[in-house]
């Protein structure tokens, strides 16, 4: 016998009767699967820790006294089990197990929203008894009470495995429901103040209650994908379809950079539901609730159908037909770009492929690069950084995240801004070694739940941290340490250089995180006034010639001057210099100065809106033309990590790209080139009518030769100084908020969290107020009233609002971005500000 | 001679028909009975106080060969109920041109609310009346019964409905012979005598027939 070194971490074993080697450490239930062998179960899932809480998945081992819960028991060098197809006495075991859980469920499979693809309605019908010997009374629960807007609990039909719990708690770090009671009345439920010997409402509905907590996490809907039974249902499919009624397709996320893949329902023409796809490389099988409910916007009853076109008699909007309005777009467009030019923004909310046939057309047809993607308060340091360190980039993955030693993050609050980026956060924190450090103003709830240390950060001081504060230096000391910047930092001048040279320094891979689906799609697509397509940068000639070449154009066509960026052709648009504008799924208030992006969508000669629905541009706009939806067209997003995320159309409609529209467009655009000027009458072939098309010509271009452009070096400033009754802004973006996409859909505002002022301690004292009292925070345009948060780590003059929560405007409201100098006063403004209160 | 013989032959078979029961029906002016149990049109029952007996919950659409029935459901309140419990349909319809009468969506409905009538009038002149809704779907009212949407007025909850429906079944027991069953299901029960019957598409009787004279 030749000796054959066994290798020690892995061990053989024998299941119904075939041997198999397995890892060390693995469960015997994951082996059989591997196998082939369905062991019935329902509260082990892969991605949460074993639970032996529901005992379906009993199995005999040889050996062993009594069956063993396959599902927590490892294997064993030798093992021998025997599942229910070589086995009485698991299969008695399994049936025992059924009769006993079907004992207390109540027959509601043909109202139960789970029934048609519910694992115990299938594993009863598989590996339960014919009939129930239990004839007497079910236990009773009122039946289903809404533990949050969006979520209901039928306690009936409950099993107790625990599924919902362990994912809050381990995965999502929100503890809001647990198991309640003892015995036969032990329970699911949210903290209810009847509970611990309070009041309570007794309705049955949480958060009504004085001391009830609703299940508001922004990540509850995994829990009703999870639950194996219909027990966690959510408001908004409630009866709406059964699974063969369903027409699935996967799809991808339209909402953040996280970049989820999905799962989405439709019948009969409307999606009826969206669930988590199952990608381990991105969100694993998780997804937000923002992800999963934010789809009513695709049937909100003022989506765009038709084009639409000012009446030059009446001066309002009237319906028109698509060449009409084509023309109509392209004359204005042709006429403007010969009278100031045009300036196109483009939103973040594009796919690849649209924001590209944007850069086209800016280029092309307007012969301008005045294009921008980015509809919030931004910085020409951000163009530069975004340019040396983003464009073309894929240095950071979710994989590398999960196993960094450390995490420095800042001008990003993870859970509201990309939350499956902070559940990966929170996956390297709880189950690995990951350290987070924290440069923000306070530990937020997110930061909390990643354990993270605080850097205390004043809005503005950023720059100043990220040069010299030691902690941040130690902490990406290590090696593999990541060093993770938010979108909100162009604000701070000097902090994205500062973190590019800190990245440099330390040797910390730098990822760059920005808010929206789109938004680092249209960097690599070209939609910034410093980049063209490819990340090749604008004043680079040789560049240019690339671009020409594969865009079949005579090398000098292309524009050579950097163009300008968002703000700049906001002013420019307001004070006349510009001709026209072009713009895509831009909500005005998301810009630095809402006040001014209107008055300068009013000045503007022509503008021409892209639009899904109804807004503030197609108010202003002189043709408007509507275009799919996400659901309603194929395109491609890139996440924060430049990973593709390509999805197919779910609902094939008559709906147009924005590609195939510019298309259109562009075909109607005499071509401005002098060579050109002899046949004016034939228009600009641009070439992104069809989606593949555009995919071809993005992926036989060839990488760019032309040098990365350096990184920015700006100084950092000095923070403003703060008088008595006077502090520094700090602001985001809750997940769940006021934005365009989740506008009208009340069942999951529900569950956003309540806006506040948070207010540091001295500043408290100084005013007076203790938690939950009204403090007005007041520039000289407006003021925001809201109950106060005293939250201890803010620096002490520093007070915290949401951005675009409800009372809580910040642009529209106070006109200034974060690092503003701000008013505070106790109590609700005085007769004067009340009047520019926008909400309260 | 042949021939003669043979055309006595002929008329033999004639003249012997002659003095049979008669098989020929005179269909429209007397439409015959079918047998109890056939399987005529749909029937959505109702409680005995009026409320819906359909739950909404499609088995009658998943067990059905023809793909004839579309259901969807909705969410009963307080305020706006039309069945006990939680569920009912919001929508409901069996496309006629589809439907093949096999009866499978009636062993599938788990509330007895579906049931077939012996009517075999349907043939309608255009598709779209081929699509019979919840308006001529569902039981007439008969005494005593509410138009829903009402509280329920049987019991706490919809537990005492259907533990009850064994005695006190509505108008699910009989629906197939039921008098109104035979002549659409919105006109009450008011029709029971033939001549009241009012003509469904084909029924027209002579001028001044009675159903009976018609025999
Ligand atoms: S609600 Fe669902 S997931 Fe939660 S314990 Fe009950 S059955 Fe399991
Ligand atoms: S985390 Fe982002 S990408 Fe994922 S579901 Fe939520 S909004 Fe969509
Ligand atoms: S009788 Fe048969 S074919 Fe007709 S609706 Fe019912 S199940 Fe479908
Ligand atoms: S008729 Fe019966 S089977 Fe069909 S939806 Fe109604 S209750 Fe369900
Ligand atoms: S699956 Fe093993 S105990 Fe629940």
């Amino acid at each position: 016998m030749t000796d054959v070194a066994k290798k020690t971490d892995t061990v053989t074993l024998t299941i119904d009767g075939i041997e198999v080697t397995a890892e060390k450490g693995e469960l015997v239930i994951r082996v059989a699967e591997r196998m082939g062998i369905a062991i019935p179960r329902f509260c082990d899932h892969p991605l949460l820790a074993p639970a032996g809480a529901c005992r379906q998945c009993l199995v005999d081992i040889e050996g062993q006294r009594k069956p063993v819960a396959s599902c927590t028991q490892t294997v064993a060098e030798g093992m021998v089990v025997k599942t229910q197809l070589t086995s009485e006495v698991a299969a008695k075991a399994q049936g025992g197990v059924m009769e006993l859980l079907l004992a207390n469920h109540p027959l509601d499979c043909p109202t139960c929203d789970k029934g048609g693809e519910c694992p115990l309605q299938n594993q009863a019908m598989t590996n339960g008894r014919a009939d129930s010997r239990f004839k007497e009374h079910k236990r009773e629960y009122e039946k289903p009470i809404h533990i949050s807007s969006q979520v209901l609990l039928d306690r009936e039909r409950c099993i107790l495995c625990q599924r919902c719990t362990r994912f809050s708690e381990e995965i999502a770090g929100d503890k809001f429901i647990d198991l309640m009671d003892r015995s036969s009345g032990e329970q699911i439920n949210v903290y209810r103040d009847d509970f611990f010997g309070g009041e309570g409402t007794g309705d049955g509905q949480a958060g009504d209650g004085e001391g009830d907590v609703p299940f508001n996490s922004y990540f509850s809907g995994n829990t009703i994908q999870i639950c194996p039974v219909g027990a966690l249902t959510g408001e908004q499919y409630r009866f709406r379809a059964r699974p063969f009624d369903l027409v699935s397709t996967p799809t991808a996320c339209e909402h953040c950079a996280a970049g989820c893949s999905m799962r989405a329902d439709h019948r009969r023409g409307k999606v009826l539901r969206r669930l988590a796809g199952d990608d381990p490389a991105v969100n694993e099988e998780w997804n937000c609730d923002k992800g999963r409910w934010g789809f009513q916007y695709q049937t909100a009853d003022d989506r765009i159908m038709t084009p639409l076109l000012r009446d030059a008699r009446t001066g309002e909007l009237r319906e028109a037909s698509w060449s009409e309005a084509l023309l109509a777009a392209a004359e204005g467009l042709t006429a403007a770009r010969g009278n100031g030019g045009v300036g196109v923004l483009a939103g973040g909310r594009l796919t690849v492929e649209d924001a590209y046939a944007y850069a086209k057309f800016a280029r092309l047809a307007l012969g301008t690069n005045d294009i921008d993607f980015r509809a919030r308060p931004l910085s020409a340091e951000e163009a530069d950084f975004l340019a040396a360190s983003v464009a073309g980039v894929s240095d950071v993955t979710y994989e590398d995240v999960e196993n960094a030693p450390s995490a420095v993050i800042v001008g990003l609050e993870p859970e509201d801004e990309c939350p499956i980026l902070f559940l990966r956060l929170r996956k390297g924190h709880t189950r690995k070694k990951l350290q987070v450090t924290a440069v923000a103003p306070f530990l937020s709830r997110g930061f909390e739940k990643l354990g993270a240390a605080l850097v205390p950060a004043t809005p503005g001081d950023e720059a100043r941290l990220l040069a010299g504060d030691p902690a941040v230096a130690a902490a990406l000391a290590a090696p593999g340490a990541l060093l993770i910047v938010g979108e909100r930092l162009a604000t701070v001048p000097g902090a994205l250089s500062a973190a590019a040279a800190l990245g440099a320094r330390t040797g910390a891979r730098l990822a760059w995180v920005p808010r929206r689906a789109g938004d680092r799609g249209a960097i690599d697509a070209g939609c910034l006034p410093n980049l063209l397509p490819g990340g090749r940068p604008v004043s680079d000639p040789a560049a240019r010639a690339e671009i020409s070449l594969a865009w079949d154009t005579e090398a000098g066509k292309l524009p050579t001057a950097p163009g300008r960026d968002t703000d700049a052709i906001v002013a420019a648009a307001a004070a006349g210099q510009l001709g026209g504008l072009l713009v895509a799924g831009v909500d005005p208030s998301d810009l630095a100065d809402p006040r001014l992006a209107e008055q300068a969508l009013d000045a503007a000669g022509f503008v021409v809106s892209l639009e899904l629905r109804h807004s503030a541009v197609t108010r202003r706009a002189d043709v408007v033309l509507p275009v799919a939806p996400a659901a309603e067209k194929s395109g491609t997003y890139l996440n924060w990590e430049g990973r593709l995320r390509s999805f197919e159309t779910v609902l094939p409609t008559t709906a147009m790209t924005d590609g195939r529209v510019l298309e259109a467009i562009a075909a109607l655009i005499p071509s401005n080139h002098p060579a050109a000027a002899q046949e004016t009458t034939k228009g600009i072939s641009l070439g992104t009518g069809d989606v593949m098309a555009i995919r071809r010509e993005l992926g036989t271009m060839p990488p760019t030769r032309s040098a990365r452009s350096v990184a920015p070096a700006v100084a950092a400033t000095a923070l403003p100084g703060t008088g008595e009754h006077e502090a520094v802004l700090a602001t985001w973006r809750q997940a769940i908020d006021q934005g365009s996409l989740l506008e009208g859909d009340d069942v999951l505002a529900g569950t956003a969290r309540p806006p506040v002022v948070r207010i540091s301690r001295a500043l408290a004292a100084g005013l007076g107020v203790i938690d939950g009292d009204a403090v007005t925070v007041a520039t000289d345009r407006g003021a925001i009233t809201l109950p106060a948060e005293v939250t201890r780590e803010l620096p002490p003059h520093v007070v915290w609002l949401p951005t675009n929560s409800p009372g809580s405007t910040i642009g529209r409201s106070l006109g200034v971005t974060a690092g503003a100098v701000v008013r505070l006063t106790a109590g609700r403004p005085g007769p004067v500000l009340a009047s520019s209160e926008v909400t309260a | 001679m042949g021939t003669f013989t043979g055309s006595f032959k002929g008329f033999g078979v004639t003249f012997a028909h002659m003095f049979r029961k008669v098989v020929t029906t005179d269909y429209p002016f007397t439409p015959p009975t079918p047998a109890p149990r056939y399987h005529g049109r749909h029937i959505l029952n109702r409680h005995p106080d009026g409320l819906e007996k359909c739950i909404g919950c499609e088995l009658c659409a998943w067990a059905c060969p023809a793909d004839a029935i579309y259901v969807e459901g909705a969410n009963n309140t307080d305020e706006e109920r039309y069945s006990p419990g939680e569920r009912y349909a919001g929508i409901y319809q069996i496309n006629y041109a589809r439907c093949i009468f096999c009866g499978l969506c009636i062993e599938a409905c788990p509330t007895r609310s579906l049931t077939m009538s012996n009517e075999y009038e349907l043939a309608r002149d255009s598709r779209q009346d081929l699509i019979f809704t919840k308006k001529e779907l569902l039981a007439p009212l008969l005494p005593g019964m509410e138009q829903p949407p009402h509280p329920m007025r049987l019991g706490g909850t919809d537990k005492d409905y259907y533990l009850g429906a064994l005695d006190n079944p509505g108008t699910s027991v009989g629906a197939e012979r039921a008098p109104w069953s035979e002549s659409g299901t919105e006109d009450a029960a008011t029709a029971v005598d033939a001549d009241a019957r009012p003509e469904t598409a084909g029924t027209l009787r002579r001028p001044g027939q009675s159903a009976k004279e018609a025999v």
